[in-house]
Order: C-alpha cells, then sequence, then structure tokens
C-alpha cells in the first residue's frame, strides 16, 4: 500500500521523511488550500498522485503559496444589543444564534459547537469565562468540560455564525480573528485566558484557550 | 490585561514546527499499481466522525472509519491551531472525496475506497498510533484492498 502524505509545515514533512511527501504551504486546517475552488484542489491532487511515478522516496513542494497575510478580518455585523440587563458578551451571543443555525445548516454541521457544549448551552458556558474574567478562581466558576474543548465549543459557535454571515469562502483565520478581536465574547476568552494564567491555572488549562501565539 | 496582537499562521507553524519527529529506521516504499487501476482511500488527522460515532476525547490515539457515500462527517479536533473555517465551508478542503470521486468518473484513478479513516491530529504522545492504531488502520486498509492512501494534516 502506497501512501502520499501532503505536510503543512516543512519541517515537519523534512523531519518525519514519509515514501512521497508534498509540502503544500498553506494555512493550517487548509491541506487542500482553497475551500470552494475545486480545480485549484485538483492541481494539488495532481501534484500529490505524480509522486507515485517516483522509483524512490520523494520530497516535493508545490508550485503555489497561499501565505496568510496575518491582518485579513471578516466583516460581519454583530446584533444590536437587546437585553440591556445581560452582560454584553450574553447579548451577543443569543443575537447571533439565527446566524448559528443558518451556518450549521450551510456547513452540514461540520464545525459548529456541540462537541462538549450544545448551542443552546453556549450562553451559560460564555457565563462561566466572565466569571473568571471577573476575579472568580477558574476552578470554581462552572465551565461546563475541559477548558480548550469548551472554548473551542465556544469560537466555532462564532465562526459558525460569522460563515452564514458572509457570501464567500472566508480566508484563513479571518473569522477567529473576528472572533477574537471584535466581539464581546472574544474579549472574555482573552481576559478569561490572561486570568487563569495570573491564578496560575495548569498551562495547558489556559493555553489552548486561544491560538497559541496570542 | 497583556497586549493583544493580530495573529499569523506563520507564527503558529514557528511555534510547532520544531516538535521532536518520529525517526524511522526504514522507509516503508512501496510501488503501487497504476493509479488508473489503484484503490484510493483518504487517511486523515483531522478527527473526522460521523454524528453517531465517539468524539475523539483528549488523548484518543484511536480512528474512525468514515463511510465514503455519506457526507456528513464532523470535526472533533479541539486544538485551536488551526484555521476550522475552511473546512466548514467545504469538505474538501480537508477530506476531499468529492474531487476522488471526479477522478474516478474520469478514469484517472481506478475507484474510490468506499471507506476512510480519521486519526486525531492534536497529540501529544505519538507512541499508541505508532504501536498500536496506526499499524491497526493501516491493516484495515489494505483488507479493504486499498492500494494508495492520501494523507492529509490537520
Amino acid at each position: 500500500m502506497a501512501t502520499v502524505a501532503l505536510g503543512s509545515i516543512r519541517k515537519q514533512i523534512e523531519s518525519t521523511a514519509p515514501p512521497r511527501g508534498l509540502w503544500c504551504d498553506f494555512p493550517l486546517g487548509r491541506p487542500l488550500g482553497k475551500p470552494g475552488d475545486p480545480d485549484f484542489q485538483h492541481r494539488v491532487l495532481a501534484a500529490a498522485f505524480a509522486l507515485l511515478d517516483s522509483p524512490e522516496p520523494v520530497f516535493a513542494e508545490f508550485d503555489e503559496v497561499i501565505h496568510d497575510s496575518g491582518d485579513e478580518m471578516l466583516a460581519c455585523p454583530l446584533p444590536p444589543r437587546h437585553d440591556p440587563d445581560a452582560h454584553p458578551a450574553i447579548d451577543e451571543a443569543n443575537g447571533l444564534r439565527a446566524a448559528y443555525d443558518r451556518g450549521v445548516e450551510m456547513s452540514n454541521g461540520r464545525f459548529g459547537a456541540g462537541r462538549v457544549v450544545a448551542a443552546d448551552d453556549i450562553p451559560a458556558a460564555i457565563e462561566s469565562f466572565i466569571r473568571i474574567a471577573e476575579g472568580t478562581p477558574w476552578a470554581e466558576a462552572g465551565i461546563p468540560g475541559m477548558p480548550m474543548r469548551v472554548s473551542h465549543d465556544i469560537r466555532s459557535y462564532y465562526e459558525t455564525a460569522a460563515l452564514a454571515m458572509v457570501d464567500h469562502a472566508p480566508a484563513a483565520w479571518a473569522g477567529t480573528r473576528w472572533f477574537l478581536d471584535q466581539t464581546e465574547t472574544g474579549k472574555v476568552m482573552m481576559a478569561a485566558r490572561v486570568a487563569m494564567q495570573e491564578q496560575e491555572a495548569p498551562q495547558p488549562m489556559w493555553f489552548y484557550l486561544t491560538p497559541g501565539d496570542r | 490585561m497583556e497586549e493583544t496582537h493580530l495573529m499569523a499562521d506563520s507564527d503558529i507553524k514557528t511555534m510547532t514546527e520544531g516538535l521532536p519527529a518520529p525517526d524511522f529506521e526504514t522507509t516503508a516504499f512501496t510501488t503501487p499499481p497504476p493509479l488508473s487501476e489503484a484503490t484510493v482511500a483518504i487517511v486523515t488527522s483531522a478527527s473526522l466522525h460521523h454524528p453517531e460515532q465517539d468524539d475523539f476525547e483528549v488523548m484518543d490515539t484511536g480512528y474512525r472509519v468514515l463511510d465514503g457515500s455519506r457526507r456528513d462527517y464532523v470535526t472533533g479536533h479541539w486544538s485551536p491551531n488551526f484555521d476550522g473555517a475552511g473546512f466548514a465551508y467545504d469538505m474538501n478542503t480537508v477530506f476531499p472525496l468529492d474531487r476522488l470521486d471526479e477522478l474516478a468518473e474520469r478514469g484517472v484513478i481506478g475507484r474510490v475506497a468506499d471507506q476512510h479513516i480519521a486519526y486525531a491530529g492534536n497529540q501529544f504522545d505519538l507512541s499508541a498510533i505508532r504501536m498500536d492504531s496506526g499499524p491497526a488502520g493501516a491493516k484495515w486498509l489494505r483488507e479493504q484492498g486499498v492500494d494508495v492512501v492520501l494523507l492529509t494534516p490537520v
């Protein structure tokens, strides 16, 4: 059985040295490069399967790079305040629910909430991180599961809602940047992460709440 | 609160590119039949599963068998260090089953395997996959008559 490995990180595919490796310098999470672009995906597959003709182990580079500029961000409208008594993040999450449901339908449920927190319970999950940001010890805040998995469900809830509010394939990380830098809940997650670090929570508990370079 | 900055994909790659890689004594190189006669399967590390299957828990080194006739694939990958919107928008960004079906229709590949395999790519210890679930998955694919495997990383 022959294998062809696509690789997103050059040093990793070089160091693991698969029998046939194609380094595709695309953003992490997009090994075929461009969502919604069958012609591009076929080019990647053609380059990968061409390596099957090699009579010996082979490493190759795909001839096109997809570079993440680091600053592209979705421009999604955020819901206006509805419940002035609610925390802005909770009000925001509730206001995005209709968009989230449309996003789930569009994406066939591939990437929404629900790993450990169902969509209905996302506001309550956000409340636990609000409590941490406001000073409650993280272990007493009522996080409904492992913090990184709960955080992932919250981020996925927002990014799925965003998917329904744009009419194109989002650039890599554009939805994540929107969530972390533009939304009230993103601010809560960043603040809770800092608070957990200051509370000397175990490193994996706070570190994986956001992408690692934050 | 610490000063925030916009992250870039390159920053995350730099953080992870130095992770120690397994050291293989030999390269498992084999020559497949002609692609136009080969059965092709996908093995992905995107933690994909069907809704009714168990999700991937943290440290889950097992695999899930994916039915290629379905399209209800869910990712259980919990790492924050990848973009998930591409897969949400188009599953072929990670799991190019539609593209393989098209290649089979054109006669470029012999046939698409009926079933495929997913592992969880965010692992802290690879020994269980190297010694147990990896070989078990490969054996299972061989028993399905698979000749060529495309590995897609997440």
